[in-house]
């Protein structure tokens, strides 16, 4: 009889009586609910076959030793991730880590570390750990299955062994009370079997259910990330006050396809900027220019409809056919109108601008690559609010659009636009390009208010602020996994509440009738499980029986 | 009147915190209290034996067995005594605690209605409401099971954590930034703090359960105190059951914080550092509660892997907020 440990029961799995709990087959050996493992004899081990070998290793891979490890490996893997800027959340970042430290990049692209959690080694150690989690859930999926339609096991020889241990004595018969005590124990949701003299009963499937219902839940939320992701997109678009984009692949300035995306999962409409209303702080004296709210007021078409108004704010995107449209940055977007020496109107624009700072002091890059006889580039700062600093510079005080100032340096020559390459719109190579108004030239930097025209140098024109419109930057994103990853996030939260919370027993109530025809009733349980309220719990029923049987409290 | 309502939530704060020392001081007197009367114990249960022994000695000759019983007896009684009462010194400290406590939950709604909104929106805010939280959870706790003698660490931990959060992490009220203007602002960060409160006190006990373990295991310590606190296995499971209420609401914390990142940021998961950590963080607790069930891992391992859960909360708290590059930029620093 191995009933040693009995009082080991309320802090866990560790099972009391094998007569009793049968130990658990389908845990891994190592679980603590597993039978203990018999002692290890020094005997010579039999040679294993191939498939001898692929057991071993499953056995290997599925017990709780491997699982915890790899856990813990996951949780060691991920710090990389944090420490070195990742290209899918942070790709200006790893562009400045490339330029800053080439060496040491090298080394980390070798090893993926840019990719953290899609690299080999990631991948490898969550693949098997999920793996390990499937061959651990499947057999106690069936086994529970099972247990759900058997009876509770047999009652125990000796109840004064098990927890919670306590009698009671009734001038009733045996009958009349082990049938009050299945009342009992059904009203209190337990199953009951009759064994002889005796009901025994379980209680708190549901912890097991919640357990697995968990397990598959995490399986079930990264199969819906990986597939469902990829039939997703995201797409990036700038827009001026008073313009519109369409949803269609050629009109981003930046689009990031899924695995499975094909070009007609793009649902056609048009997206109009109305208007665009930030709030910006006033009154509190250590906050002042802090924005407050952020309003896009669009109106948004949609093929076969009305067109229709609508807002895009800050944590409240717009749902359009199955997308949703994000409000993620704003600026400003000064309109210049360039002349040629023959008054001729070659370029009128707006330009977004790059804020480099709270106040939306920007820069702003403008390209003319045709109809001067030079081909001129622009680099501009654009102050909303200007202010002077104590060196003479210009800067924003203010983020909105109060006294707004925009300098211009001028070069020309080549802005290297015919070569083929791509270039990158907010930045000006200057390589080949030669100042002709700014700080290293003699003609000074053109200094512009809206409504303000001035002449370019070397009579190539003229240079007109005409107005500065806003622009927002808006990503589109369309992500089909969303909806089956919330609802699998649910279930796994149900299911861990439940397999926490959930207390698991069993419960024994047996009775005998002695010769002066008093019988005596034993109650007794067993943790199956974490279960701090497993003694009270006996005691309240023995309390509750005592009192529907009418009996006398046993002296 | 928001100048008026900082002022009140900081005169709060410093004064709960003059009172925490009190109380830090009282528990810490209280363990030394226990280190003694442990050894009287220990002396009086040794004197007693020795009487006790005496007396049967002298009821062999006597043939009555009456008087060695009864030396026994009140041996065990007084050595009971020492865990039933609760001393001054205790009492005091915890009366002190919650004197300390309410002083600290008016400095939170000061700076609540002195903000006009919850006062979790950056560091100073953050460790003002969590360090309410983890000494509310404390008190709360004790009407479950007796745990004053975390007192100390408790008081303790609070005490440096407002203290750097008064002197270096503090920073006006300002209003809230477009992308924290959610109901999820309320629920994802009260949450996060809450759970936060069950760690700090489970890591407390797990400690105090790896130098019970060592005592119990014979090596040597001269913290004598340990001898009135309960076993290593006991400690074990009540730090169990915190922390698991505690991976509840981290685990809510994530679901709730993927859910709002999709409507600030237009995606639930993008490995944003906070969010990687957040992650660690529930790796490891998801480790500890496996190895619980773990032959081999039950016991001084999985403390272990309690206190680096807790550890890493630390450091997502402050490095990771304050070093770290990502989307989670409020710290108001």
């Amino acid at each position: 009889m191995a009933s040693t440990h009995s009082s080991d029961s309320t802090n866990g799995d560790s099972a009391a009586d094998n007569s009793v709990t049968e130990g658990d087959s389908t845990r891994p050996s190592d679980h603590m609910d597993a039978p203990a493992p018999a002692p290890q004899s020094k005997v010579q081990q039999p040679r294993l076959s191939l498939a001898g070998y692929a057991r071993f290793f499953w056995r290997q891979l599925t017990s709780m030793r491997t699982a915890l490890f790899l856990l813990l490996l996951l949780a060691v893997a991920a710090i990389p991730g944090s420490l070195v800027p990742q290209i899918t959340s942070d790709p200006n970042g790893v562009i400045a880590y490339r330029t800053n430290y080439p060496d040491t990049a090298a080394v980390l692209d070798f090893f993926q570390v840019f990719n953290t959690y899609t690299s080999v080694w990631f991948s490898s150690i969550y693949l098997l750990l999920f793996i390990s989690l499937i061959g651990c859930v499947l057999p106690r999926t069936k086994h529970h299955f099972d247990a759900l339609r058997a009876s509770p096991p047999k009652t125990p020889a000796r109840l004064s062994r098990l927890q919670g241990f306590t009698t009671r004595t009734t001038e009733a018969d045996v009958d009349t009370t082990i049938a009050s005590a299945r009342r009992l124990l059904r009203s209190q949701r337990y199953r009951t079997e009759l064994y002889g003299d005796s009901v025994s009963a379980e209680r708190g499937y549901l912890r097991e259910t919640g357990n697995l219902v968990f397990h598959a839940a995490l399986v079930g939320v990264l199969v819906t990330v990986g597939i469902g992701g990829g039939f997703g997109y995201t797409g990036q678009r700038v827009v001026v006050e008073g313009y519109a984009f369409s949803n269609s692949l050629a009109s981003y300035d930046s689009f990031n396809p899924g695995r499975f995306f094909t070009d007609d999962a793009l649902d056609p409409y048009t997206v109009a900027l109305d208007s665009f209303e930030p709030v910006y702080e006033q009154n509190n004296r250590q906050a002042i220019g802090q924005a407050i709210d952020f309003t896009a007021n669009v109106t948004t078409t949609v093929r076969g409809e009305e067109p229709q108004q609508s807002q895009i704010k800050v944590n409240e995107p717009l749902s359009l056919s199955g997308t949703n449209l994000y409000l993620l940055g704003n600026g400003y977007a000064p309109v210049l109108t360039v002349r040629d020496a023959d008054e001729k109107v070659i370029w009128s624009q707006p330009t977004p601008c790059l804020p480099f700072d709270a106040n939306l002091g920007s820069t702003c890059v403008i390209k003319i690559p045709d109809g001067l006889d030079q081909q001129i580039g622009m680099l501009g700062f654009l102050y909303p609010t200007t202010g002077t600093l104590s060196s003479g510079a210009l800067a924003s005080v203010y983020p909105d659009l109060i006294s707004p100032v925009l300098t211009l340096e001028v070069y020309e020559g080549d802005l290297g636009l015919d070569n083929g390459q791509g270039s990158n719109a907010y930045a000006l190579n200057t390589d080949s390009l030669e100042q002709v108004a700014g700080r290293t030239s003699e003609a000074e930097t053109l200094r512009l208010t809206p409504g303000d025209r001035l002449e370019l140098p070397n009579g190539l024109g003229s240079v007109e602020l005409a107005s500065i419109p806003r622009f927002v930057s808006l990503d589109v994103h369309h992500d089909p996994s969303q909806l089956p990853v919330l609802l699998f996030s649910v279930l796994l939260f149900g299911g861990l509440i439940t397999s926490l919370f959930v207390p698991r027993r069993r419960m024994w109530v047996s009775a005998r009738t002695d010769a002066s025809g008093t019988t005596t009733i034993e109650y007794a349980a067993l943790a199956r499980g974490d279960d701090p309220n497993l003694e009270a719990a006996v005691t309240d029923f023995a309390e509750k029986h005592s009192q529907q049987l009418g009996v006398r409290v046993d002296s | 009147m928001t100048e008026t309502f900082v002022s009140y939530s900081l005169i709060a704060v410093y004064s709960a915190m003059a009172i925490y020392t009190l109380a830090f001081v009282l528990f810490a007197v209280d363990l030394a209290r226990r280190s003694a009367e442990s050894s009287d114990a220990s002396a009086a249960r040794a004197t007693g034996l020795a009487s006790a022994s005496a007396q049967q000695a002298s009821v062999m000759v006597n043939g009555s067995s009456a008087g060695g019983t009864d030396t026994l007896t009140t041996a065990g009684a007084s050595e009971s005594k020492i865990v039933a009462h609760s001393p001054k010194s205790l009492k005091l400290a915890m009366a002190m605690t919650v004197l300390a406590w309410v002083l600290h939950v008016g400095a939170v709604i000061f700076r609540g209605v002195a903000a006009n909104r919850v006062p979790w929106a950056n560091m100073f805010e953050f460790t003002l409401t969590a360090t309410a939280l983890i000494v509310g959870v404390f008190l709360i706790v004790q009407f479950w099971q007796d745990l004053r003698f975390l007192g100390s660490f408790i008081t303790g931990f609070v005490l440096i954590a407002l203290g750097v959060g008064t002197s270096s992490f503090y920073v006006d009220v300002v209003p809230l930034p477009p992308a924290l203007q959610s109901a999820w602002l309320v629920i994802h960060v009260f949450v996060a703090s809450l759970s936060t409160g069950f760690f700090a006190l489970a890591a407390s006990l797990s400690i105090v359960q790896l130098m019970q373990a060592r005592r119990e295991a014979g090596k040597a310590l001269k913290l004598r105190f340990l001898d009135t606190l309960p076993a290593a296995d006991r400690l074990e499971t009540l730090a169990y059951r915190l922390t698991v209420v505690g991976f509840v609401m981290w685990t809510f914390t994530l679901i709730a914080g993927a859910v709002w990142a999709e409507r600030a940021w237009g995606r639930y998961w993008g490995w944003d550092t906070k969010e990687v950590w957040t992650f660690i963080i529930w790796t490891l607790y998801a480790g500890y509660i496996h190895a619980r069930a773990t032959r081999g891992w039950r016991g001084s391992r999985s403390a272990w892997l309690a206190i680096v859960g807790f550890l890493a909360i630390v450091f997502n708290f402050t490095i990771v907020n304050l070093f770290f590059k990502g989307l989670h930029a409020y710290s108001g620093l």
